[in-house]
């Protein structure tokens, strides 16, 4: 292969696993705020939560059982999504719920609030220091010769991103759950007087959104090899970027976003210098916002008068 | 109103002449000055400790030159204005030598006055290069490896032991991961080794994998990384994941147990270059006890540079025989003693001779002295 040819290959591979990464936050992001309009900031600490979990569990059963690899990597995936579901839905009920006519910043700024909570919980409770997360990923032996292109944990992450987009997706168009969320979306008072029961949609949104971030959370953690309480910050911070971008509230448009920010830093880092990746981030956000302020796939609302 | 006022102070100041003159008839003094408040007090306070107890142990043996030796501590917290205050004070008291001051920016700041008092000064921690070689300061000293000594360790190992001549060079672009890149890249070039990459990464970053694609795309026959342990154990398990073989070469940010705990498997091979083991030392074995002994705790923060300097100090004074600034600092220069860093004099720029990093690798699962 021609080294030029392969040099783009290799960057734009990194930049579809940097967008996949940062999609799979930014899908939690973006559903909460379609159903409420509510930035979740502490969605970013629901992902780190999850990624505690699974090092948790997986930690205990490698040393406990002589289960294989992939299979604790189910069973900590599925503890996971379960632990971060359950904080989802306490945080909607504790912090959220009883904003949800108050004005939206009083509601941001709980967020926000949350989210320095539950950093320092887990600080407190677990440590300050980066553990290491060891790998549940087995590499798949018809990569082996392709791992200069692509690694196995890479094209994982890829392939959930995906698979959960798709399901998101279908779920929204095409079960009565999805139409409820829909209608909540819309209108709040008037799904109420259809007969939605909209405490519960809210509910299930953070369930769902939950869940995306500890399936995000526990497999970044394979990637990266490390966690520590503050991987949630950094983390979301750049999914929310990547939200935005793709016009928060949109489900593919979070995808979207995600791998526009992601090929952008990796070509920006490939051709220029990785030293400004976060300045080509910000550079490409605010670019996109002067042309298109919904963002890519967003809709524009129109305010009514 | 104001003409009582001076009064007062010029009262103020004869009375303090009196103590001063009073003060001066049986003991030596001797300064030490440091952080000793504020958020940095954890590196101040062990040197003070430090001092403490090697003067102890020299007044238990009938003191220097005939004379009990004192300490006169005083705290500068770090701050560059607040160290010029302290030297005029310590200077002031009419001491013969300081053992300090502990940050280089505060050290600095105090220099001038000492040089011009006549009075050397030693610091077990100030690591800024021009500190010494500068040529502005000949009364300072220092028991601790100067910040480049590290990248040119670093840099000799690559070019001498490795045997690369190309070498691709990451940091993390903070004030020592970048500092450590710039001096290896300068020391590199004068053995005549070639930077192909130099780059900056982000601290925190999720996936480094565009910037190793392009290490990869490079002939570097070495990676130098500078910056500390979580970014290295992120690039080392992608640089294996990825299968780029390159010898990993990195600083004392990275020679740090949790780099291998974090990065397990993958930190096998590592370079790593850190300051030079001598825990085995009987000295450095002695300092820790007589700490535990009267304190009951480990020490500090640069407590064993701050012993050895007070030692190599207080030496100088018995040898030379005299409080006199230049025959003290000549005596630093020409003596070598024994401390808990081993047996070390002084070069002409105030660097401790015998004091320096060596490159350690990781073996099986633990930091080996190459």
């Amino acid at each position: 292969m021609n080294p030029d040819v392969k040099y783009f290959l290799q960057l734009v591979l990194s930049g579809l696993t940097k967008g996949s990464i940062y999609a799979l936050i930014a899908l939690g992001y973006t559903m909460v705020y379609g159903i409420i309009k509510l930035i979740n900031f502490a969605h970013g600490e629901i992902y780190m939560i999850g990624a505690f979990t699974a090092l948790i569990i997986g930690g205990v059963l490698q040393i406990t059982t002589e289960l294989s690899p992939l299979v604790i990597l189910g069973i900590s995936l599925v503890a996971a999504v379960f632990y971060s579901a359950a904080y989802g839905v306490t945080l909607e009920k504790i912090a959220y719920k009883p904003l949800r006519n108050a004005p939206r910043l009083t509601a941001l700024i709980s967020a926000i609030g949350m989210s320095l909570i539950l950093q320092n919980f887990v600080l407190l409770a677990q440590t300050s220091d980066f553990l290491p997360f060891r790998s549940m990923i087995p590499d798949f032996s018809f990569l082996i010769p392709g791992k200069s292109l692509l690694t196995t944990t890479q094209l994982v992450i890829m392939v959930t991103t995906f698979v959960v987009m798709l399901f998101l997706t279908l779920l929204i168009k095409f079960t009565r759950m999805g139409k409820a969320m829909r209608a909540t979306a819309q209108d709040k008072v008037m799904a109420q007087l259809v007969g939605i029961d909209i405490n519960r949609v809210i509910t299930f949104t953070f369930v769902i959104g939950s869940a995306t971030a500890a399936i995000g959370g526990v497999l970044i953690a394979n990637h990266t090899g490390q966690i520590n309480f503050y991987i949630g910050f950094l983390a979301g911070i750049k999914a929310f970027v990547a939200a935005v971008l793709g016009g928060i509230g949109s489900i593919p448009g979070a995808v979207l976003g995600s791998f526009v920010l992601g090929m952008t830093e990796s070509l920006g880092a490939g051709y220029i210098s990785s030293a400004y990746d976060n300045a080509f981030a910000f550079l490409i956000l605010i670019l996109i916002l002067i042309f298109k302020p919904s963002g890519l796939l967003g809709r524009n609302e129109v305010e009514k008068v | 109103m104001k003409k009582s006022v001076l009064v007062l102070v010029a009262m103020a100041l004869t009375v303090s002449l009196f103590i001063g003159c009073a003060k001066d008839s049986g003991t030596i003094k001797i300064a030490v000055v440091g952080a000793h408040s504020g958020d940095l007090a954890s590196y101040g306070l062990p040197t003070v400790k430090a001092a403490e107890l090697v003067a102890e142990e020299w007044n238990k043996k009938g003191g220097l030159l005939g004379k009990q030796i004192e300490l006169v501590i005083e705290d500068d917290a770090c701050k560059p204005e607040v160290a010029a205050n302290s030297a005029a004070k310590v200077v002031g008291d009419g001491v013969v030598a300081v053992i300090g001051h502990i940050c280089s920016g505060a050290t600095k700041s105090a220099l001038g006055i000492y040089n011009e008092a006549g009075i050397p000064a030693i610091s077990p921690s100030a690591t800024n290069p021009p500190l010494t070689q500068s040529g502005n300061y000949p009364n300072f000293f220092r028991t601790i490896a100067p910040d480049d000594a590290q990248a040119y360790t670093d840099s000799k190992f690559v070019a001498e032991v490795l045997g690369a001549k190309k070498v691709a060079i990451l940091h993390d672009k903070q004030d020592y991961g970048k500092g450590f890149a710039d001096f290896c890249m300068a020391a590199l070039e004068e053995m005549g080794v070639e930077t192909v990459l130099y780059e900056g990464i982000t601290v925190g970053g999720i996936d480094y994998s565009s910037v190793l694609t392009k290490v990869a795309n490079t002939d570097a026959e070495a990676l130098i990384f500078g910056g500390y342990h979580p970014e290295a154990s992120k690039l080392v398990q992608q640089m294996t994941q990825r299968g780029i073989s390159i010898p990993f070469v990195s600083d004392d940010g990275v020679k740090d147990d949790t780099f291998i705990q974090v990065a397990g498997e993958f930190a096998e091979g590592v370079y790593a270059s850190g300051p030079m083991d001598t825990s085995d030392n009987p000295m450095y074995k002695k300092a820790v006890q007589d700490h535990i002994d009267a304190y009951s705790e480990d020490p500090g923060a640069f407590f064993i540079n701050a012993y050895a300097a007070a030692t190599a100090m207080m030496n100088a004074i018995d040898k030379a025989g005299s409080t006199e600034g230049d025959a003290i600092m000549s005596a630093l220069r020409s003596e070598y003693v024994e401390t808990p860093l081993g047996s070390i004099s002084f070069d002409e720029k105030g660097d401790a001779i015998g004091v320096g990093f060596a490159v350690y690798q990781v073996q099986n699962g633990v930091y080996v002295e190459l």
